[in-house]
């Protein structure tokens, strides 16, 4: 039997089906590999959960678009790596819902911009950029200083994350709010916090308010952002995908 | 006579009209809803970009800083200026080439365009409140999401039940196109925009993908909002308003299958181009970027089939200023959807990604072919809606055409040579063997460019300022079509 395209147009819904397994198929072999292929997360320690101050600090990131101009992903160029650090790791981000590696570097990248600026320095960036740097062209965040940081339900937060496959722990949920606070608190007994969260930075980082501020958030999930896998400890098999 | 072809035969006038009239308020009201936010999303581009050039234009607002209003502007091109374009001409062309009325009649309809403004509105407003789900074109959160797609199914029924009651053989070729946007714009809606409240009555979701899978999720719907939004329900206009305009049937039927299959199939696959040399895993990049290349050939199909559909008829593009806007939109797009192919080849995205190279290329796309090809077929919609004899002036639509596009090429041409000196900048060493430049002596080397660039957008603003101008002149005093006939005589000539 000759085939005819006439059978195709004269039957909307061999038309429509036809349309929807062709338009299927690529996304299929490349989406579905990435979830059954083990390597395609590297094995490398040191990846946590974000802190519940870390986390709300990404959703300020993410609540003011700074993904539109800032990328978190470091490429695998020589000047990309003398200019930012190591290149990314898909392990870094396997907690990230959802993730921020961005398209655009309208600003510098930020995969790694934790710790390579003190605190102070931080939040006077994101109060006034040009004050720090005159040639920045970068919206102003004074706001973020002044305004306090309000989450009722930070452990609804955690409990959806978890839902999603962060692996958040009952200890993890059942401390939510106190280690919400106690990050931003040095005078607080921070060793349970660490004990759960390690390398979580523990500061009062914006020290012009003494409540705990939206500033506060942002600079804490800042500071940790590429610093928690051990790079020089890593061997090239590790990173086999 | 008519032109509009149905499985390579041209309609004939022979044939009995229906009596039943068309659908045309809703078309009417979605080709002001286009013209609408067409301006409104070229105006926020024109602020952004010289919020670029001049941070102090930020106004030190939330609500109007940088990275809540590029969303807007975003969201307003693509799918409130497109989308409305979009709806408004399938509604019309599916109508006309299965001479049927729309399924369920003027209701559903109306559901479908006032449920899509409201989408809108909900989208816009809530990005300059900071509600977002941090993914690039995706960002309106779970309920505006959950909106949208009982919107988009009422869409689809009343589509697709209209085709099923033609009195037409076959479905014509542009339908296939619209057909096949609805259907893979729903799959990709749905999938990329998996997630799960933090609660039912707060705004805020988490994704149901993280890191890695999401990327590759997220720009699989990306570039696929490029492949069906943009370009495959383009295309179906294309299919119409070339045909019409130039009184010639489609150059060639068996190329338009042949683009068609190709083109929907291939693109799917080109979403890891935008993720070369970062965490995704190489084969999948490599995939990428080798159906990216493959796809030149079927974009180009569509181009050729479109240009050549005027062999006969060259002379109209002097004397009619619609079919020059499409002529030229199918230029423009055989031009992007050159370079697409160019700048996903991994070397040559190694330059291009993250600098302003990729946002010239999207808007030689965006301005040149989508909003182009909009204006196309706005401006001959407009006097068949309103039932007039012709635009109101035809010099006005001579100033659009050159104020616009002067407009693109001054917005590409510095987009080429700002993005291409960033990455060039970036990966500068000196004869020490260190970094030559510091990043922000690469923002600082921008800003000429970014001038110019927000002259051009200004440029552009200001072309669809004068056609709105123009088509309100149009219905309010053009000159009425000589004898009122009922709509479906008038429309199925």
């Amino acid at each position: 039997m000759k085939f005819s395209h006439a059978i195709v147009e004269k039957n909307v819904v061999i038309l429509a089906l036809l349309t929807l397994i062709t338009v299927s198929i690529g996304g299929l072999v490349q989406i579905v590999p990435l979830f059954s292929i083990e390597t395609t997360i590297e094995r490398v320690g040191g990846v946590r959960p974000y802190t519940p101050l870390e986390q709300m600090g990404r959703n300020i990131y993410i609540r003011e678009g700074c993904y539109v101009c800032h990328s978190q992903q470091i490429r695998t160029f020589r000047d990309e790596v003398e200019r930012y650090g190591p290149y990314s790791l898909a392990a870094e981000s396997m907690y990230d819902h959802p993730f921020q590696w961005g398209s655009k570097r309208i600003g510098p990248d930020l995969a790694r911009v934790g710790g390579k600026y003190s605190n102070d320095w931080q939040v006077a960036h994101l109060k006034d950029p040009r004050a720090v740097v005159p040639e920045s062209i970068m919206p102003t965040y004074a706001f973020l200083a002044s305004r306090p940081l309000s989450v009722p339900n930070i452990q609804d937060h955690l409990k959806t994350l978890r839902t999603v496959g962060v692996p958040y722990t009952d200890d993890m949920i059942a401390n939510a709010a106190a280690d919400l606070k106690a990050q931003a608190n040095p005078d607080a007994d921070t060793s349970g916090l660490l004990k759960r969260y390690p390398k979580a930075v523990v500061s009062k980082f914006n020290t012009e308010s003494a409540e705990l501020t939206e500033m506060d958030a942002l600079v804490a999930y800042l500071q940790m952002l590429g610093t928690l896998v051990e790079f020089s400890k890593l061997q090239p098999e590790d990173l086999h995908q | 006579m008519s032109v509009a072809v149905s499985g390579g035969v041209p309609i004939t006038a022979a044939r009995p009209a229906s009596r039943e009239a068309y659908v045309e308020d809703v078309v009417r009201a979605f080709t002001i809803a286009t013209m609408f936010w067409g301006i409104a999303a070229f105006t926020v581009g024109v602020l952004i970009a010289f919020q670029l050039a001049f941070p102090a234009l930020n106004f030190g607002l939330e609500w109007t800083s940088f990275g809540r209003v590029r969303p807007l502007h975003t969201s307003a091109a693509i799918f409130a200026f497109g989308g409305n374009a979009l709806l408004g001409t399938s509604f019309f062309v599916v109508q006309r080439t299965c001479r049927a009325p729309l399924f369920g009649g003027a209701l559903p309809a109306w559901f479908i365009f006032w449920g899509y403004q409201l989408f809108i509105v909900m989208a816009g407003t809530g990005y300059l409140m900071g509600i977002t789900q941090g993914k690039e074109y995706a960002e309106p959160e779970w309920y505006v999401d959950l909106w949208l797609t009982i919107v988009w199914v009422a869409y689809l029924l009343v589509f697709a039940g209209t085709l099923i009651k033609r009195r037409e053989p076959h479905i014509y070729v542009a339908n296939w196109f619209y057909l096949a946007f609805i259907i893979t714009i729903a799959m990709l809606h749905i999938v990329n925009n998996l997630a799960v409240p933090v609660s039912f009555t707060g705004t805020k979701s988490y994704g149901a993908f993280a890191g890695v899978q999401d990327a590759m999720i997220q720009w699989w719907y990306g570039h696929n909002a490029v492949g069906f939004f943009l370009t495959a329900g383009f295309l179906g206009m294309m299919y119409y308003f070339i045909p019409k305009a130039a009184g010639r049937p489609v150059y060639s039927y068996r190329l338009s299958i042949i683009h068609f299959w190709a083109l929907i199939f291939l693109y799917i696959w080109a979403g890891p181009h935008h993720l070369h040399y970062t965490a995704l895993p190489d084969w999948t990049q490599t995939l990428g970027m080798v159906f990216s290349i493959m796809l030149w050939m079927p974009s180009w199909g569509g181009m050729i089939n479109g240009i050549m559909t005027l062999s006969g008829a060259w002379d109209k593009l002097r004397t009619d200023p619609s079919l020059r806007f499409t002529v030229t939109a199918v230029a423009f797009y055989g031009m992007s959807t050159f370079e697409g192919p160019v700048m996903s080849i991994k070397p040559v995205n190694a330059l291009s990604h993250y600098t302003d190279w990729t946002i010239g290329h999207v808007h030689s796309g965006a301005l040149g072919w989508v909003a182009f090809v909009t204006f196309g077929a706005v401006y001959y919609l407009v006097p068949v809606l309103w039932k007039r004899k012709g635009l109101w002036s035809q010099a006005l639509v001579e100033w659009h055409f050159w104020t616009a596009t002067l407009g693109i090429v001054l917005y590409i041409t510095s987009m080429w040579v700002s993005g291409i000196m960033q990455g060039l900048m970036w990966r500068a060493y000196d004869d020490m063997g260190f970094l030559q430049y510091s990043f922000v002596e690469t923002v600082a080397a921008m800003h000429p460019y970014y001038i110019i660039r927000g002259t051009g957008g200004i440029l552009f603003l200001t072309g669809a300022i004068i056609m709105a101008y123009n088509l309100i002149r149009t219905v309010k005093s053009g000159q009425p079509l000589a004898e009122d006939r009922p709509a479906g005589l008038v429309a199925a000539e």
